[in-house]
């Protein structure tokens, strides 16, 4: 695979990603998200209604916590995840947690790794990992690691130190395993970095991590609340400039859109699409605009209701993730009576399925009677808003106006 | 059973079923329905929808599967969102953006299955809502206001339903009220060219009650006849005999419109003894809870034999759901907490009740039902002749024989 840089403005990485998948021929743009799943599956959606959504990325996200537990049978099938979740064509890389649901801390010992399944605990070995892996065959998986650093309010040096040294031997000894087997040869391995919030830690991991045949990186241990975010910024960008160019960076917890922007102008690449499905569960339908382009007032008028309506987000109530379990400015909550009687789309001129065939009033009726289509339609539009949200950053970049984009989105965020 | 010959309808009213083909055997019929939203082929099953929605598959995907014809209920919708609403939203085909046709029930079949929240006097039927304890009358009037509302092609009268459990002088007296109710409808009703009000024929399990049920309401100028008060707790034998009691007396140029059965066997016997139309929740409702209609029965996929079955559900099935996933997968995804793993079902069950229908349609109009019949049930339980009993004494009485 390779990575070709188109620009770099203001830290920020435009380009592609190209000779990507099994025949190699597959292309990613960076800055880009990768589909969601649960369980190997987009949520609430099938093959049919997925494909109803334009711009869906070519690389999807799957959770080891989703599908550690079913390796005996996928090692039974032999034929990789991919084709048994239904996407042999989509590029598919593997995750070890769920950015939605993170697992219980504590369970990182120097030897192994823990994953919460349906079934309770998956206990992983470095080589019980790579078995996995093996017979999921994914395109790309993060590496072992030992993510607790930033588990507790104040992280300990000697934690953060812990974690930069178990992650770095757990990927050794992933690599190790992987020069031994032709199958795991075929999928790359993401090296992850620690730290905690210990800027030495942090540079130690990112420099180390760097020294090895990885072929992209994951920056661990910068989610949380939008704050703690804010606070770890500069840590980003001390630890991206460590890291070679023309690999990828990921970056797992962070999908809120002002907290996107925040980490593309320090040098971060691909990010989670968990937040459209945040906002599907709570009933909610993104609308925050990103047409930067002139005439802001009035499409943001149009978007969110009447002018009355601030919304004040608690930033310092949610502790464990930046998943913010509230409702954000840049959606709508379909739930409020308001929308009992809106015959209008979710969002004007949205091209997406829910928009050009059902109206505000039809969500709200799903969502007041607890409908399952609720979660269809509402899915199917906020994928596809956010994606679109990627697909203008990109092109803000291309015509260098970020800035304008960013201003627009930062209004929204309050 | 010597066929008892049908009566020809003497209204002038323009007749939306046309015949296309019928068995020379048994009581089956291919047909024609002509709607205002088009045309519907016979004997068809219609999926439940009840409150504005196929459960978790669009209208894109219900479409996709050939559907042509699907259920809203007006006991649900008249609570929520309630007809003023849906009228501005250009009735029920526009608020859930449906292109094809709906019939709506009428809210008499909550009396039975919210019997505890319900009350009936001749006036109507009182219901206390569960959402906020509010009450509302239901009457043939308001039943057919909101149905008017609605806008669905099909509309049903209000009928005082029993259950079809209940004995004495109750289902007497709610024969006579579904005739008084069913003439009140006709009366009530503001749309007779847009809309198709069907009576309800009821009765409960008493002959004599639905023989003169039939009588009186064949005498009115409805477009089509449904048989109610049947699909509940009464034994298969007795739920057979009153269908082909009210075949035998509908006239034969209207649908017969058959409430709340859907169960494969049911289905075929019951086009045998000459219904055209069928509802029923029971396909959707299986999926959500795991279960795949086959033409064996059914797979529990959340059963641990699935887990390593890296066959479709069924080979033969054309649906989405078939084409692209396996037991196994479907198995470990009804495991998650992802509701995808319901509509994939959903969409199969219904692909599947919708293939059997038009294999049953296929079957009369190439002049073979009977053949397709003992196949059928050959596939289902193994050997034709190991076809319940009630529905191989069924079939009888209309002249096919299995085995």
């Amino acid at each position: 695979m390779k990575l070709s840089l188109t620009k770099v403005v203001n830290g920020c990485r435009l380009g592609k990603i190209k000779n990507l998948g099994k025949t190699g021929d597959c292309t990613m743009d960076i800055p880009g998200c990768l589909l969601y799943t649960k369980t190997g599956s987009a949520p609430h959606l099938t093959h049919h209604t997925l494909h109803k959504i334009h711009g869906v990325p070519a690389m999807a996200q799957l959770t080891l916590s989703s599908l550690a537990e079913h390796h005996e049978v996928l090692a039974e099938y032999k034929e990789g995840v991919g084709k048994f979740i239904g996407m042999p064509e989509s590029l598919l890389y593997c995750s070890l947690h769920d950015p939605v649901s993170p697992c219980p801390a504590g369970y990182v010992t120097n030897k192994s790794v823990s994953v919460w399944g349906v079934g309770g605990r998956v206990e992983m070995t470095a080589s019980k990992f790579m078995a996995i892996q093996q017979v999921l065959q994914p395109d790309w998986f993060q590496c072992l690691s030992d993510g607790e650093a930033t588990c507790d309010e104040a992280t300990s040096i000697k934690r953060a130190r812990k974690s930069v040294d178990r992650s770095l031997l757990f990927l050794d000894n992933c690599l190790k395993l992987q020069e031994e087997s032709e199958v795991l040869q075929k999928s790359v391995i993401i090296g992850v970095i620690e730290g905690g919030d210990v800027m030495e830690e942090r540079l130690r991991s990112a420099r180390e991590t760097a020294k090895r045949p990885v072929g992209g990186f994951l920056l661990d241990g910068f989610q949380g609340t939008a704050t703690t975010l804010e606070t770890r910024l500069h840590l980003l960008s001390s630890v991206t400039a460590e890291l070679p160019e023309h690999k990828p960076r990921l970056i797992c917890g962070v999908s809120q859109p002002d907290e996107v922007l925040e980490c593309i102008e320090r040098g971060v690449d691909l990010f989670e699409s968990f937040f459209p499905y945040l906002a599907t569960e709570r009933g909610c339908a993104l609308t925050f605009s990103f047409d930067y382009q002139p005439i802001p007032e009035e499409t943001l008028l149009q978007q969110n209701g009447t002018e009355e309506e601030v919304k004040y987000v608690d930033q310092t109530k949610s502790k464990t993730t930046s998943c913010n379990q509230e409702i954000t400015s840049f959606e709508i909550n379909l739930k409020e009576k308001k929308y009992q009687e809106d015959f209008d789309p979710l969002v004007r001129e949205c091209p997406c399925y829910c928009c050009k065939n059902h109206t505000r009033a039809y969500i709200h009726h799903l969502l007041v009677t607890n409908e399952l289509l609720a979660g269809v339609l509402l899915m199917m539009h906020n994928f596809e808003h956010y994606f679109g949200f990627f697909q203008a950053i990109r092109e803000a970049l291309k015509s260098d106006r970020l800035a304008q984009l960013k201003e627009l989105i930062h209004r929204q965020a309050s | 059973m010597a066929a008892v010959v049908s009566p020809t309808s003497l209204e002038s009213a323009p007749r939306i079923m046309r015949l296309v083909a019928e068995c020379s055997r048994s009581r089956a019929r291919a047909g024609e329905l002509r709607l205002p939203h088009g045309p519907v082929a016979t004997p068809v099953f219609m999926p439940v929808g009840t409150q504005a929605t196929m459960k978790g598959i669009t209208a894109e995907q219900l479409d996709a599967l050939g559907c042509r014809i699907c259920l809203g209920n007006t006991y649900h919708l008249g609570l929520r969102p309630g007809p003023e609403l849906i009228q501005k939203a250009r009735g029920l085909h526009g608020f859930m953006n449906w292109p094809h046709n709906l019939l709506t029930d009428s809210g008499g079949f909550q009396m039975v299955s919210l019997v505890s929240l319900s009350e009936v006097t001749e006036e109507g039927v009182r219901f206390r809502s569960p959402y906020d304890g509010d009450e509302t009358l239901l009457s043939p009037e308001r039943s057919v206001e909101i149905q008017n509302a609605l806008g669905s092609d099909i509309i049903m009268q209000l009928d005082d339903v029993v259950s079809s459990t209940v004995t004495g002088p109750r289902v007497e007296e709610a024969m006579y009220r579904s005739i008084r109710w069913l003439d009140r409808c006709i009366a009530a009703h503001q749309r007779p060219d847009k809309q198709n009000l069907f009576a309800i024929i009821q009765g409960g399990l008493d002959a004599d009650l639905r023989a003169t049920c039939l009588e009186e309401m064949t005498k009115r100028d409805v477009p089509g006849f449904a048989i109610g008060g049947l699909s509940g707790g009464e034994s298969k034998g007795q739920f057979w005999r009153m269908v082909a009691l009210s075949t035998s007396r509908l006239p034969k140029d209207k649908p017969r419109y058959l409430m709340g059965v859907g169960y494969a066997t049911d289905l075929v016997v019951c086009v045998a003894l000459g219904c055209d139309m069928f509802d029923c929740v029971f396909p959707t409702r299986t999926a959500r809870f795991g279960s795949a209609l086959v033409p064996t029965g059914n797979l529990q996929l959340k059963k641990k034999q699935y887990e390593k079955d890296f066959r479709p559900i069924d080979p033969e099935c054309a649906c989405p759901t078939c084409q692209k996933h396996s037991r196994a997968f479907l198995h470990t995804l009804l495991h998650s907490d992802n509701t995808a793993a319901l509509h994939h079902l959903t969409v199969h069950n219904i692909a599947y009740q919708l293939r059997l229908m038009s294999a049953v349609r296929a079957s009369i109009v190439e002049k073979r039902f009977p053949d397709f019949v003992r196949d059928f049930m050959g596939t289902m339980y193994g050997d034709p002749t190991l076809c319940p009993s009630w529905a191989t004494e069924a079939l009888a009485s209309v002249g096919i024989t299995l085995g």
